[in-house]
């Protein structure tokens, strides 16, 4: 009996312990992973803080790439961002209205579902194989700001529609029954009540995906960036120079000194830009679940 | 909502269906277009020899396009890269899901996507910068450029993916089983072992499916970072090409219309088949999962 219970104490005790590692295992993997985060970030804003100022944010490159700064790079991907929300947003926010409301088809929904998800796992850089096949050479737009920002529209397409769908899901149906039951046919419905109520979370979708766009290097490589342009664009088919492209090309493009710490102040305002849109998109999310009336 | 065929539809919303069908249209022309631009290759090579030679030199004057030491790369920073992902998004989704409390879970979740937003070419810039060289004096190699740099980076990239999957599929799991295995008297950590990873394992092997298809098809990273050497890689701490690396790379040398140009679109044909394979498994393991 004694000897039972000495033997049921000690059982727990290596329990209570093997529970203790356990949990510690699992606080050191998230310790691992924040550390990571805090060290890349630390690093790179301590590196560029030094390079960025004024002059950096608004001047174009001079003398080989090592003084002046990067204005062309961030109005280049300021444009490219821009352009593929002009081609992504309808596309994406109307293909999400037809999933939630109109589709009745099971069979056609699941193929558009399967296109959907399919598009989101494609590598980045086939999507730039695509666009110099497809935008640049059988369009014949060239390396081009436009064949740039259309790759990257169908590159942020599943997350809009991905992020829009979620969100006009959550309009509650009484709304749009209360609506549809005041005589408003379907589609006046869908403008002027379900998408209202749904906006903010579109909205967000719509903010990540312009800082996606904003970050991608791969499919621009080919089809819009370029590493130095003495004009700023001026049309569609200008080559133009981009933010990430810009970090990638000082890196492996030329030896000159300079060109490594130009590229940590890059990096800095292209890590600052991703963050700061991120955080918009966080904001809105925080303070439109407050907001929200049902 | 009941069904309105009677009602007269307007011009958008005619045109509904066909721009729904936008994502597929895309799709199936990015496929079109790399097995059209890939044929061609064939004429220069098997599609064994393709798959499976181990010489790639593109730009020699018969050139050798044999893939297999751009993949078999590929196979091994994927690998190296799950090796470091999986045990630290899981053991993040675990520690989120079963230990934190409300508030720790209010930091971890934008860490995450904090994460999951920083541009594939800062990361890759600061493996340059940063990794490499530690990892360089850590294992006295002669660059520190290599599929193990690369490794840590992917995985690094990889994290919120797998973490963010597997902690939806934990937290999906009902109370009901956590309570049963209380009452077993098994306490909270042998719940965590025995009751919930083997209910949550659907979810976290989709979650793994979809961090491998991220970490192979990331380009910028492993062109910066992996050092870039063509032959086949013998161990981890060696530069090596990837596939993706070596079209981002050779896409701006290669001759339009040569031999190398089609091997390259022929390369990235690959890369789309297989990250179109692990999407459809993922896919029928959530499906699977929702049926339950």
């Amino acid at each position: 009996m004694f000897d039972l219970l000495i033997k049921a104490l000690k059982n727990r005790d290596d329990r209570t312990v093997a529970q203790e590692m356990g949990f510690m295992a699992l606080r050191i993997c998230i310790l691992i992973v924040v550390i990571s985060l805090c060290i890349l970030l630390f690093y790179i804003t301590m590196k560029g803080f030094r390079v960025v100022n004024f002059e950096f944010l608004t001047q174009a490159p001079r003398d080989g790439m090592v003084k002046g700064g990067i204005f062309p790079a961030i109005l280049g991907t300021f444009l490219l961002s821009v352009g593929a929300l002009i081609f992504a947003l309808p596309t994406g926010v109307l293909t999400a209205v037809w999933l939630t409301e109109y589709a009745i088809n099971q069979k056609f929904v699941r193929i558009v579902r399967i296109g959907i998800n399919s598009l989101a796992g494609v590598p980045s850089i086939v999507f730039g194989l695509f666009g110099l096949m497809f935008f640049v050479k059988f369009m014949q737009f060239g390396v081009s700001l436009l064949s740039g920002a259309l790759v990257l529209g169908i590159l942020i397409l599943p997350t809009i529609i991905g992020a829009s769908e979620e969100a006009l899901l959550t309009v509650p149906k009484a709304f749009k029954e209360a609506s549809l039951a005041l005589g408003a046919t379907r589609w006046e419905t869908m403008y002027k009540i379900t998408l209202p109520n749904a906006i903010s979370g579109i909205i967000t979708g719509i903010i990540l995906s312009v800082g996606r766009a904003a970050g991608e290097t791969a499919p621009i490589l080919m089809t819009a960036a370029t590493f130095y342009t003495a004009r700023l664009p001026n049309s569609l088919f200008s080559k133009v120079m981009a933010l990430p492209y810009h970090i990638y090309a000082l890196m492996t493009e030329g030896s000159k000194k300079g060109q490594t710490e130009i590229a940590y102040g890059t990096a800095l305002v292209l890590l600052l830009l991703v963050l700061a849109i991120n955080s918009v998109a966080i904001f809105i999310r925080i303070k439109a679940r407050r907001a929200r009336k049902w | 909502m009941p069904t309105h065929t009677g009602m007269r539809k307007n011009l958008i919303e005619r045109m509904l269906p066909i721009i729904a069908s936008v994502s597929m249209l895309f799709l199936l022309g990015i496929a079109f277009t790399l097995v059209f631009t890939s044929l061609p290759v064939f004429k220069s090579v098997s599609l064994q020899g393709f798959l499976f030679g181990s010489e790639w030199i593109p730009t020699a004057e018969t050139p050798s396009l044999g893939i297999w030491s751009l993949m078999v790369a590929s196979f091994y920073v994927t690998f190296g890269a799950i090796l470091f992902a999986l045990p630290l998004g899981l053991g993040s989704a675990l520690y989120t899901a079963e230990i934190a409390s409300p508030k720790v879970k209010e930091v971890i979740k934008p860490v995450m996507e904090i994460l999951a937003g920083i541009p594939s070419v800062v990361f890759g810039f600061f493996g340059i910068v940063f990794v490499a060289p530690i990892v360089q004096k850590a294992f006295h190699l002669d660059t520190g450029l290599c599929g193990f740099t690369a490794a840590i980076i992917l995985g690094l990239m990889a994290i919120p993916t797998v973490a963010s999957i597997s902690e939806d599929a934990i937290s999906a799991i009902s109370k009901d089983l956590r309570n049963a295995s209380y009452a077993l008297g098994a306490n909270r950590w042998e719940t965590i072992i025995n009751a919930v990873l083997p209910a949550a394992k659907t979810g976290i092997f989709t979650s793994i499916i979809l961090g491998v298809s991220r970490a192979l098809g990331e380009t910028m990273t492993v062109l910066m970072v992996a050092g870039g050497a063509i032959k086949i890689p013998t161990g981890l701490f060696v530069p090596m090409r990837p596939m993706t690396a070596a079209i981002a790379g050779e896409m701006g040398e290669a001759v339009v219309g040569s031999p190398h140009y089609h091997a390259l679109f022929a390369m990235g044909l690959v890369l789309f088949v297989i990250n179109i394979i692990f999407n459809l498994i993922a896919d029928q393991f959530q499906k699977g999962k929702r049926n339950v």
